[in-house]
């Protein structure tokens, strides 16, 4: 992996480069707060920022997507006939993401490229994308990444991890898509035994992180157990939740949808939307019957889905990059470290957590 | 406010002691700043977790709909008034409360103050005398006027004390006037816009919302089995982030809400955007009062206006 050097004034020019060839998408706050978006031309990123208030999941993964078009006019050939609408498959790079959030795409990936199915939309929209990553060298003191399975300085799902060093930035380049974006924004000066200097600030800022969660004994426990451990676990925790979607919303993990069909006149679309557990209708049957009724059990969904599920299944740890918005974000303070300590420290034996904090 | 948190302490342990209680609801201190938690203590050795600050915005009456115990409750004047209208709507009944009221000098705007400091805040401290708040983290530290950084509907409150309980935990505050206050003066100046204008600052009041429902369901008139937003039999709004569906839900919510709302500013305080959705909510507290006299949740006798009609009503339309 080689490491170049972008001064901070070189970076705008080079941006500017990269307009053509690429749909810049970068933090921008307006309304007091960071989120992703789509920069206008000459438009800077903000990348003196936290973290953005949502995750970048969006990016590849929009909130409501069209999947299929149709229309309704019996005198049209095509009347009834599911058609794919034109995406935009224009090369884009992210500038600024944050490790967390790149790594949740490594997350997310496992469910939307198996063997069994590959979901076009995602991996369209992940193929056509480059990640320049900023590494965090302030870590929020909510996040829990190291204990997670990210971290500040991870970049192993970045194209270009972008390390900030004063006045420059030291660029670390991973990947071909990588190499391709610094050669077209003209960042090529080789910076000269920066790898020390990557490796000094990441244990620095490694350091800073001040919450961690245990997750050694997850795996270990009985998924019947954990499931039943309403009284340590999960009645208390669900008392003070109101069931709304912040938590799944602000997650960069979280990928479940609900296919819609909405029709406007003689045409329509098929479109997919985030679904959150945390809706009654998220689980209501056709039948009128629902699973999941109650909000106690819905919570434990998921926190088990995180937790156990997705770690017996594809055992690659938790599914969570420790960047800490639901934390930040919840109105009612359910703390999933807090949480995820309780599981991992249950004991059966007499129905109590070790931890219950 | 420890005087508060010993008070309330105190009352909870001698009701669930003496089986007057099956339950306290009240608060316990967040994990993070400013996100105190709903908690219950069904047991006296639960106490000890209760607490009380600036922190304690989430509305309380949100957390006995329905529910069969005998509950005792810490409530502010806002609480207080969801119950209220909670008894009215027979949502719960008024003996199976106990009602721990809790005279409020408001409660601090999590937004505004996250928005005022350049990184996350680890800690908030009030002091004693109610006068200032101060929070720090990496790198700052940052007195505020406690004035200065209230939640809205907190600077415009007039109802500060509870007006039904069982036991107050400490003296009434002095409630604000007209005189010093004017409560729909944001409303007013909404009104005074062109159409136009109108429809820009409703769109972009709106702009953020992911429709969480977050605002929704942290609020204690939103109680219906099932919202008109996640029927699907028939489906009524669409489920995207289309702009039109988002308007739908917030402005019809807002209506639903017409009479009821006590402005206790839970939704706003509960939005992850911070969106202030007390705009629609508040325009139509001042129509219920400019319209009808009428105050959400003062009483416990009488329907709200939306929810009764009288055959002797002088308009048309009712005959």
């Amino acid at each position: 992996m080689k490491v170049i050097q972008i001064d901070k004034s070189e970076l705008e020019a080079g941006l500017g480069k990269l307009e053509k060839a690429f749909r810049l998408i970068g933090p921008v706050k307006e309304k007091g707060y960071h989120l992703f978006k789509t920069l206008d031309s000459g438009q800077k990123p903000d990348l003196d920022y936290m973290n953005t208030r949502l995750s970048a999941r969006s990016i590849l993964y929009p909130q409501s997507e069209v999947m299929f078009e149709f229309s309704l006019d019996k005198a049209d050939e095509q009347y009834a006939i599911l058609r794919e609408p034109e995406k935009d498959s224009q090369p884009r790079a992210v500038i600024g993401i944050r490790p967390c959030d790149a790594d949740a795409y490594a997350v997310v990936r496992r469910n939307f490229d198996t063997p069994e199915y590959k979901d076009p939309y995602w991996l369209k929209n992940f193929e056509a994308t480059t990640l320049v990553g900023l590494a965090c060298s302030t870590p929020c003191p909510t996040c829990f990444c190291t204990s997670a399975v990210s971290g500040p300085f991870s970049d192993k799902n970045l194209d270009i991890m972008l390390v900030d060093n004063g006045d420059h930035y030291l660029a670390r380049i991973a990947t071909e898509k990588g190499e391709k974006l610094a050669a077209d924004a003209g960042w090529q000066r080789p910076a000269e035994g920066a790898e020390n200097r990557i490796e000094d600030l990441k244990l620095a800022a490694e350091a800073k992180i001040q919450s961690e969660i245990s997750t050694d004994n997850l795996a270990n426990q009985s998924l019947n157990d954990l499931y039943e451990a309403e009284a340590a676990i999960w009645e208390p925790e669900a008392f003070a939740c109101i069931n709304c979607g912040t938590c799944t919303h602000a997650c960069p993990t979280c990928w479940c949808f609900d296919v819609q069909d909405e029709t406007y006149g003689k045409s329509g679309f098929r479109m997919r939307n985030w679904d959150s557990c945390m809706y009654p209708l998220f689980s209501l049957h056709a039948s009128g019957h629902n699973p999941r009724g109650t909000k106690t059990a819905r919570v434990r969904q998921r926190f088990m889905h995180k937790l156990k599920y997705y770690v017996d299944k594809f055992e690659q740890g938790i599914q969570c990059t420790g960047c800490g918005r639901c934390v930040r974000l919840c109105p009612v303070n359910i703390d999933i470290r807090r949480i995820c300590n309780k599981m991992n420290s249950y004991d059966p034996e007499t129905c109590s957590c070790a931890v219950t904090s | 406010m420890t005087s508060y948190t010993d008070k309330i302490r105190e009352i909870s342990k001698r009701l669930l002691k003496e089986g007057k209680v099956d339950m306290v609801i009240g608060f316990a201190k967040g994990s993070v700043p400013m996100m105190h938690q709903p908690m219950f203590a069904g047991n006296a050795g639960d106490v000890d977790r209760f607490a009380w600050d600036g922190n304690c915005g989430i509305n309380l009456a949100n957390y006995v709909t329905d529910r069969k115990e005998k509950i005792g409750i810490v409530a502010k004047g806002c609480d207080a008034r969801n119950l209220a209208v909670h008894i009215v709507e027979n949502k719960i009944s008024r003996d199976q409360l106990y009602i721990i009221g809790v005279p409020c000098t408001g409660m601090i705007d999590r937004h505004k103050i996250t928005a005022r400091v350049p990184g996350e805040i680890e800690a908030l401290v009030e002091d004693e005398a109610g006068k200032t708040v101060t929070v720090s983290g990496a790198g700052f530290s940052e007195t505020f006027d406690r004035a200065d950084v209230l939640q809205e509907n907190c600077a415009l409150c007039m109802h500060r004390n509870p007006v039904i309980y069982d036991e107050l935990i400490a003296d009434e505050v002095p409630e604000q006037s007209e005189k010093e206050v004017d409560r729909y003066a944001a409303v007013r100046k909404v009104e005074e816009m062109s159409p136009d204008e109108k429809w820009a600052y409703f769109e972009d009041l709106l702009s953020d919302c992911i429709r969480c429902y977050a605002c929704r369901n942290a609020c204690p008139l939103c109680y219906c089995p099932t919202c008109f937003v996640d029927e699907s039999k028939p489906q009524w709004v669409g489920k995207s982030v289309d702009p039109t569906d988002i308007r739908i839900f917030h402005f019809l919510r807002a209506y639903h809400c017409a009479g009821r709302c006590t402005d206790c500013g839970a939704c706003v305080r509960s939005c992850p955007m911070g969106i202030n959705v007390r705009a629609l909510t508040k325009k139509l507290e001042k129509d219920c009062l400019e319209n009808f006299g009428w105050e959400a949740g003062l009483t416990t006798d009488q329907r709200p206006p939306l929810d009764t009609f009288k055959p002797d009503d002088p308009e048309q339309f009712i005959k």
